[in-house]
């Protein structure tokens, strides 16, 4: 693979995807010096929001430490050159949400649905594309889900609403570089040649770093990860390894790698509440193409109700739920104990 | 024959075709119309083959028959934008409207919690809130009439197949509608709706998750009874309303998982989100038909 003097943008997912595993109490003063740190290191972008998005605090999902817009106010302030962007999924966030987030500072705004119902982002793109100089991206999750011709279908809905960049999302970390390579090359070719095109991984079958340069090589030009990849499952793509591999490869992010290493060693790692890594769990995730915050819901279920939190997710795998359906998760393991019991 | 009420059904999509195959069961309805706008509507052509008048010139092409029809109720099962003309029309006709829109520009309704209120101030115009809202507001008022609930919450998720265009390019309108309705109807002080869409084959039947949060300790019996008796009213006109788990009880939690078939009328029976807005438009019709009857209401026009 040749991706010498390619460039690209990374985008930081710790202050948004990481909420998921520090089960959204990252404190607004640790948000800000991580973010301080992330500027001085170069991180172009980086997503601060409640995991599930502007509107996510609720008992479905859990209550934050802080509010969306405490956060999003203290960093935006703190931070020189990083921009900041906001999360929204349509059915829990609301233009409302999004209207605070562009006062709060916010530079990019992501809509996220599932990979087959795009045309429920048309009311926020739409109105987010005509608000002047706000980075419009549409993100569409789960895309494992649905082979490559229907997924294009859907971001070609989210290009025509007004996105004016388009992610492909392996939520599950199910995907395989080939996936990958075949979603992204025909979006590419699908697509206008203006619309930024954006992958994002995560990391449960350890696949992170290759499926994002499969990504690159296919014509993204925008790449999340997360540093020390604090994020949902077995994290996003490490993003300081990524960057490494980048340098190694010639590809241009502008982000000094040593402290990006840095902030991921002294600043997020501490922060874990348990280390964020391939394990049994979180490797049946990306095995059985399960959604990534479901984690630590099905770990607390299957605590609760003596069952095997592999078990619980596999079913949910099979089951074809989608990102959101937290609510699903206890609901199951109540069926399966009682199941059990009556076996 | 026993004497009902006639009719008229504006929206011959599927919902107004669903409501019709219920409304013709009715005892105390008599669905006499069916509008809609195109002449090669094939729900208008259903509505002709299950012998109902029809027009193709929308409300304007009923207005001029009301009166000799005698139409005193109609449903409107278009959209929120074209819905406050068509009430203002059929309101001066001396019409009580039931919108199934999200318009709401009526008092919401979720008939086995304030369906006698609303009809007991004779409004003319009555709102069903949303199917997420039909689906969850009566089990947020089974906590709330046993104890405080500073926070209810919903979670509706739905077959994708299930929502239509008009839902799609306005999901703010379900979120925040259900989120208002669980506070005026349900009862909590604040309130909160969620709706996940589900792509999956074979479709999924509709999945509620209600959780309220309680001012003081849960009293487990009295809520856990009141549960279930209002599941049982809400049963009487959606028998496919079933209790999956709980309530369970967690601290000051009170959760409720619900599933929600439909009868499978004219609407596939997964849909239970979209036969609740039916069933629920046509039980808040038939009260007000039974006050009609009984001589206690007699509607007209403003």
């Amino acid at each position: 693979m040749n991706l010498q003097g390619r460039k690209i943008q990374v985008h930081d997912m710790s202050l948004r995807d990481g909420m998921h595993p520090k089960q959204h109490q990252i404190t607004v003063q640790q948000m800000v010096d991580i973010a301080v740190a992330m500027d001085e290191a170069g991180i172009p972008l980086i997503e601060v929001t409640h995991g599930d998005g502007l509107g996510g605090a609720s008992v479905n999902y859990g209550f934050p430490a802080a509010s969306d817009q405490e956060y999003l106010t203290a960093v935006c302030k703190a931070v020189k050159k990083t921009k900041v962007s906001a999360l929204l999924l349509p059915g829990i966030g609301t233009v409302d949400h999004l209207k605070m987030a562009v006062d709060c500072g916010i530079s990019t705004i992501r809509v996220a649905t599932h990979c087959t119902e795009a045309d429920v982002s048309e009311q926020h793109i739409s109105m987010a594309s005509q608000i002047s100089g706000l980075d419009t991206v549409g993100f569409l999750m789960m895309a494992h889900m649905i082979p490559a011709e229907e997924l294009v279908i859907q971001l070609k809905l989210m290009e025509s609403y007004g996105a004016n960049c388009v992610y492909i999302t392996d939520s599950a970390g199910y995907m395989l570089p080939d996936d990958v390579t075949e979603r992204i090359a025909l979006a590419r070719a699908e697509l206008k040649p203006e619309t930024e095109l954006g992958f994002h991984g995560h990391h449960n079958l350890g696949m992170g770093i290759a499926n994002s340069l499969a990504a690159v090589d296919a014509g993204a030009n925008r790449i999340d990860g997360s540093l020390a990849g604090l994020g949902a499952g077995a994290g996003n793509t490490p993003l300081e390894v990524f960057l490494a591999v980048c340098d190694r490869m010639g590809v241009e992010t502008g982000v000094d790698l040593f402290k990006a290493m840095d902030v991921a060693e002294d600043l997020i790692v501490p922060l874990m509440d348990h280390m964020v890594r391939v394990d049994r769990d979180s490797l049946t995730l990306g095995w059985a193409g399960v959604y990534s915050s479901f984690l630590l819901f099905a770990k607390r279920s299957a605590a609760k109700h003596g069952l095997s939190a592999r078990d619980i997710l596999v079913e949910l795998g099979r089951r074809r739920t989608v990102g959101g359906q937290e609510d699903m998760i206890e609901d199951l393991a109540m069926d399966m104990a009682r199941e059990r019991k009556s076996a | 024959m026993s004497k009902k009420i006639r009719a008229a059904i504006i929206g011959p999509g599927n919902i107004g075709t669903d409501l019709l195959m219920k409304a013709m069961r009715s005892e105390v309805i008599e669905p006499v119309w069916m509008v809609g706008v195109d002449p090669d509507s094939p729900g208008l052509a259903r509505a002709r083959d299950m012998g109902v008048k029809t027009t193709c010139d929308g409300v304007d092409g009923l207005v001029p028959h009301m009166r000799e029809d005698n139409i005193q109720i109609c449903f409107d099962a278009t959209s929120a934008y074209v819905h406050a003309d068509n009430s203002r029309k059929v309101n001066a006709e001396g019409a009580v409207m039931v919108d199934l829109t999200p318009a709401a520009i009526g008092p919401f309704c979720v008939p086995p919690v304030n369906l006698q209120d609303a009809v007991a101030a004779k409004a003319m115009n009555v709102n069903m809130v949303t199917c997420g809202g039909q689906a969850t507001i009566p089990m947020v008022a089974a906590v709330s009439r046993v104890q405080t609930v500073t926070y209810g919450e919903i979670v509706a998720t739905v077959s994708s197949r299930s929502v239509g265009p008009g839902t799609r390019k306005n999901i703010d309108e379900f979120t925040r509608t259900t989120a208002k309705g669980v506070e005026l109807i349900g009862g909590a002080q604040q309130g909160k709706a969620i709706i996940v869409i589900n792509p999956a084959e074979p479709p999924l039947i509709m999945r509620d998750t209600i959780h309220c949060l309680t001012a003081d300790e849960p009293d487990q019996e009295a809520i856990t009874r009141s549960v279930h008796e209002m599941v049982a009213e809400v049963q009487k006109y959606v028998p496919g309303y079933t209790l999956k788990n709980g309530p369970t009880f967690d601290g000051k939690r009170v959760s409720i998982y619900m599933e929600v078939a439909g009868l499978g009328d004219f609407l596939p029976r997964y849909a239970g989100n979209l036969d609740i807005m039916t069933a629920a438009g046509l039980r808040t019709a038939e009260m007000y038909a039974e006050e009609i009857l009984a001589g206690r209401f007699v509607p007209a026009a403003a």
